[in-house]
C-alpha cells in the first residue's frame, strides 16, 4: 500500500506539507471510525486507504465495526434501497430488528474517540452513547429522494450528531445540525488508476481483439439499467453512421445479480450484428479496466442515476475527454465545455461524442482540463484534507477559522 | 540590482484551506435564486463567487461565478448569464456590496424580461447554496525585503497567494490585498503597491498570477 510520500510527485510537496501542518492541530485527539464491514463495499474501501494514511501523518485514527446478524443486514439493505428512492415496504418489525441489534452494539462497542465518525445508517443509533465528545454522521448514500418513513426514523438519531457529511449538494436536506460537502475520491496509485506501460495496454487490446486503428468509445460500468448500456449502444450507432469507431462496454456485476444478467443479455442482443461493439465482463480486474480507459479515445458515462460516478474521475485522471449524464455527482466532476461534455439524452450523447471525435484538439484540451480538475479536487489527498478540516470544524463554529 | 529596503515589519505568509458547508437551501427559478441571494450568509455569496478560482485553478479563462454558470447552462438565459459573469468583482470591497450588485442585476433582468420568470431548472439541476469555511494558518515563511518576498512567492502554494490576494481583500475586508498593504506600509514603496493593486486577479489563473507578481517585483529590484 502506498505511503503518503509516494503522492508527492503527483500532487506536489506543498499539498503533503499542508496535510502534515493541519494534522498537527489534531494532536491529542482520537478519531474513531465506526462502520459495519471491514471488507467489500465503498465505505470499507475508503477506510482501508484513509485510516493508514491519516495515521501516517500523525492523526490518531482508529476503526471499529458494529456487529449484526443476517436479519439486521437485511433490514439495513432495505433501508439503503429505500433511501435511494426504491419502493420498499418497511414495517414496524424492521424498525424493531434494527433497534434490537443497535442496542446490543450500544452495549458492546467501546467508545474511545474524542471524535466519533459514524459511516452510513447501520451504526447510526450508537449516538445514544454520546457524552461530551463530538460525533459526525457520514452519509455515503444518494438521499435526494428518500423514503420518508426511513428518513424520518433516521432523523431521530441524526439531529443528536454535531455534524453530517454528504457526497453531493443534491443529497443535502434541511437539517438542524451543520452539514458539509465532502466528495469521494480516487487513489492515483491504485491498480485502477496508476500509470501503465504501453505494452500492458496493447496486451489488453490484443486479448479482447480491439483494434488500435479505429477510435474507441468506452463506458465502464456494471450491466445495470441505471447505467443505460442500451442507450450507449444507441448513441454509438448514431455516431457510427458518420465516424468509423468501436464501442467498449465493460464492467462486472452480472454473475451474482439476476437483473444484471438480464440486462447483459439485452445488451448482447442489441450488439450482436456489430463486430465493433465489444462487451466485456471484467469483474474485479482493475488493471484491465485501467488499460481500456487509457486506450479509449472518448469515455462515456451515460447513467440515468448515479451515486457519485467516480468512473468519471477515473477517466478524467487519465486525460480522457468525457461525455457524461448530468446526474448525481457527475456535474461536480464535469463542468460542461470546460472539463467534458454533459448530456441528457441519447441524441445529446451522440452529438457530444461526434464533436469530440471530430475535434481532437478540443477533446485533448477537455481531457487536460479534466485531469487537472481531478488532481485538485478528486484525489485521495484532497479527501484526507477535507476529513482533517471536518474534524477541526467541530471545535470552531465560525466561517473563518485561524489555526 | 537596486539596494534593498528593509521592512518595518516582516511579511508572514499564511495559507488558507477550505471546507464546503451545505445549507440545504436550493433554488429552481430565478425568483427563488434572487430571494436566497438576498438572505443567505455572506459566506455563501463568497463561496459561489470564488469557488471556481480554486477548484478550476488550472483553467484560463476560468469559468465564471456559480450564479452565472447556473443561469447560462441550466436556465439557458445567456443574456443574464453574461451580465452576471461580467460583474467586476475587483471593484467591490465587501461581500455586502457584491451581493447587492448580483441581486440588483437579477432583479433588473426579471423586471425587463417577462420570459425570465418562466425558466426553471429540472429535477436534479437546482442551484444548491453552500458556504465556504476558511481555515487560515501560518506557513512559517516570512520576508523582510523584496528579495526574500520574491523568493517566497515562488515557492508558496497557490492557496497562500489566493488567501493574501482574494480573501484578505474582500472577505476579511482589509480594503486592499495583503501584498500591496505590506509593500506600501512596511516597505514604503507606494508605486509597486499600486502596480499590484491594479492587477485584475479574477481574469487569470493563480499560477499566472504568481508569475505576474514575481515578474513585477523582480523588475522593481532591477533584475
Amino acid at each position: 500500500m502506498a505511503t503518503i510520500e509516494e503522492y508527492i510527485p503527483i500532487v506536489g510537496q506543498s499539498v503533503i506539507d499542508d496535510l502534515r501542518l493541519i494534522a498537527q492541530k489534531l494532536q491529542g485527539k482520537i478519531i474513531q471510525n465506526i462502520n459495519s464491514t471491514a471488507v467489500g463495499g465503498g465505505v470499507a474501501e475508503i477506510l482501508n486507504r484513509m485510516v493508514p494514511l491519516l495515521k501516517e501523518i500523525g492523526v490518531d485514527t482508529r476503526w471499529d465495526l458494529i456487529r449484526g446478524g443476517e436479519q439486521f443486514f437485511e433490514v439495513t439493505k432495505k433501508f439503503h434501497n429505500a433511501l435511494h428512492g426504491s419502493s420498499e415496504i418497511i414495517t414496524q418489525h424492521d424498525f424493531d430488528v434494527f433497534m434490537a441489534t443497535s442496542q446490543t452494539n450500544i452495549d458492546e462497542v467501546v467508545i474511545k474517540g474524542d471524535i466519533v465518525f459514524v459511516h452510513d445508517p447501520q451504526p447510526i443509533a450508537l449516538i445514544k452513547k454520546k457524552s461530551g465528545n463530538k460525533w459526525i454522521w457520514r452519509c455515503h448514500i444518494d438521499i435526494s429522494n428518500p423514503n420518508q418513513k426511513v428518513w424520518g426514523f433516521l432523523m431521530n438519531f441524526i439531529d443528536k450528531y454535531d455534524s453530517a457529511v454528504f457526497s453531493a449538494p443534491g443529497f443535502s436536506p434541511r437539517l438542524p445540525i451543520r452539514q458539509f460537502l465532502i466528495a469521494p475520491s480516487i487513489d492515483p496509485l491504485s491498480d485502477k488508476n496508476k500509470d501503465l506501460p504501453q505494452d500492458v495496454i496493447d496486451g489488453v487490446l490484443r486479448k479482447y481483439e480491439i483494434s488500435k486503428n479505429k477510435p474507441i468509445v468506452t463506458q465502464i460500468s456494471r450491466f445495470d439499467r441505471l447505467k443505460d448500456p442500451v442507450g450507449v449502444i444507441e448513441a454509438y450507432q448514431q455516431v457510427k453512421r458518420y465516424i468509423d469507431c468501436q464501442l467498449i462496454l465493460a464492467g462486472g456485476g452480472a454473475s451474482d445479480d439476476p437483473e444484471g444478467a438480464k440486462v447483459l443479455e439485452e445488451v448482447k442482443e442489441r450488439a450482436k450484428k456489430d463486430r465493433d461493439i465489444h462487451i466485456l465482463l471484467l469483474p474485479q480486474n482493475d488493471i484491465e479496466v485501467n488499460a481500456l480507459q487509457r486506450a479509449s479515445t472518448v469515455i462515456i458515462q451515460k447513467s440515468l442515476k448515479e451515486g457519485f460516478g467516480l468512473t468519471v474521475s477515473e477517466a478524467l485522471w487519465k486525460g480522457k475527454p468525457v461525455v457524461a449524464s448530468n446526474v448525481g455527482g457527475i456535474p461536480l466532476q464535469v463542468k460542461h465545455k470546460y472539463s467534458g461534455l454533459l448530456c441528457h439524452s441519447v441524441d445529446g450523447a451522440a452529438f457530444a461524442i461526434k464533436q469530440l471525435l471530430n475535434s481532437p484538439e478540443y477533446a485533448k484540451k477537455m481531457g487536460e482540463n479534466g485531469r487537472e480538475h481531478v488532481r485538485n479536487n478528486f484525489l485521495i489527498t484532497r479527501h484526507l484534507r477535507d476529513y482533517i478540516l471536518l474534524f477541526l470544524s467541530l471545535f470552531h463554529g465560525e466561517d473563518v477559522v485561524y489555526l | 540590482m537596486q539596494e534593498l529596503i528593509r521592512a518595518k515589519e516582516p511579511f508572514h505568509f499564511h495559507t488558507r484551506l477550505h471546507l464546503s458547508e451545505l445549507t440545504g437551501l436550493r433554488a429552481t427559478t430565478l425568483g427563488q435564486l434572487l430571494t436566497l441571494i438576498k438572505t443567505v450568509p455572506g459566506a455563501s455569496i463568497y463561496h459561489h463567487t470564488h469557488r471556481f478560482l480554486q477548484q478550476h485553478q488550472n483553467l484560463s479563462p476560468e469559468p465564471p461565478n456559480d450564479f452565472a454558470y447556473w443561469v447560462t447552462e441550466i436556465l439557458g438565459d445567456d443574456e443574464l448569464g453574461e451580465k452576471l459573469a461580467s460583474i467586476n468583482v475587483i471593484q467591490y470591497s465587501t461581500i455586502r456590496n457584491l451581493r447587492d450588485k448580483i441581486a440588483s442585476t437579477i432583479e433588473e433582468h426579471l423586471q425587463t424580461n417577462a420570459f425570465a420568470k418562466l425558466r426553471f431548472a429540472s429535477s436534479g439541476e437546482e442551484f444548491h447554496f453552500m458556504k465556504s469555511v476558511s481555515f487560515v494558518l501560518p506557513t512559517g515563511c516570512s520576508a523582510m525585503d523584496l528579495k526574500e518576498f520574491s523568493e517566497n512567492l515562488r515557492k508558496i502554494t497557490v492557496d497562500s497567494i489566493y488567501f493574501h490576494i482574494f480573501e484578505a481583500r474582500l472577505r476579511l475586508e482589509r480594503g486592499e490585498n495583503d501584498f500591496s498593504n505590506w509593500i506600501e506600509n512596511s516597505l514604503g514603496d507606494k508605486d509597486l503597491a499600486n502596480e499590484i493593486s491594479s492587477l485584475d486577479p479574477y481574469t487569470q489563473t493563480l499560477e499566472n498570477l504568481r508569475r505576474t507578481l514575481v515578474r513585477i517585483i523582480d523588475k522593481r529590484m532591477g533584475l
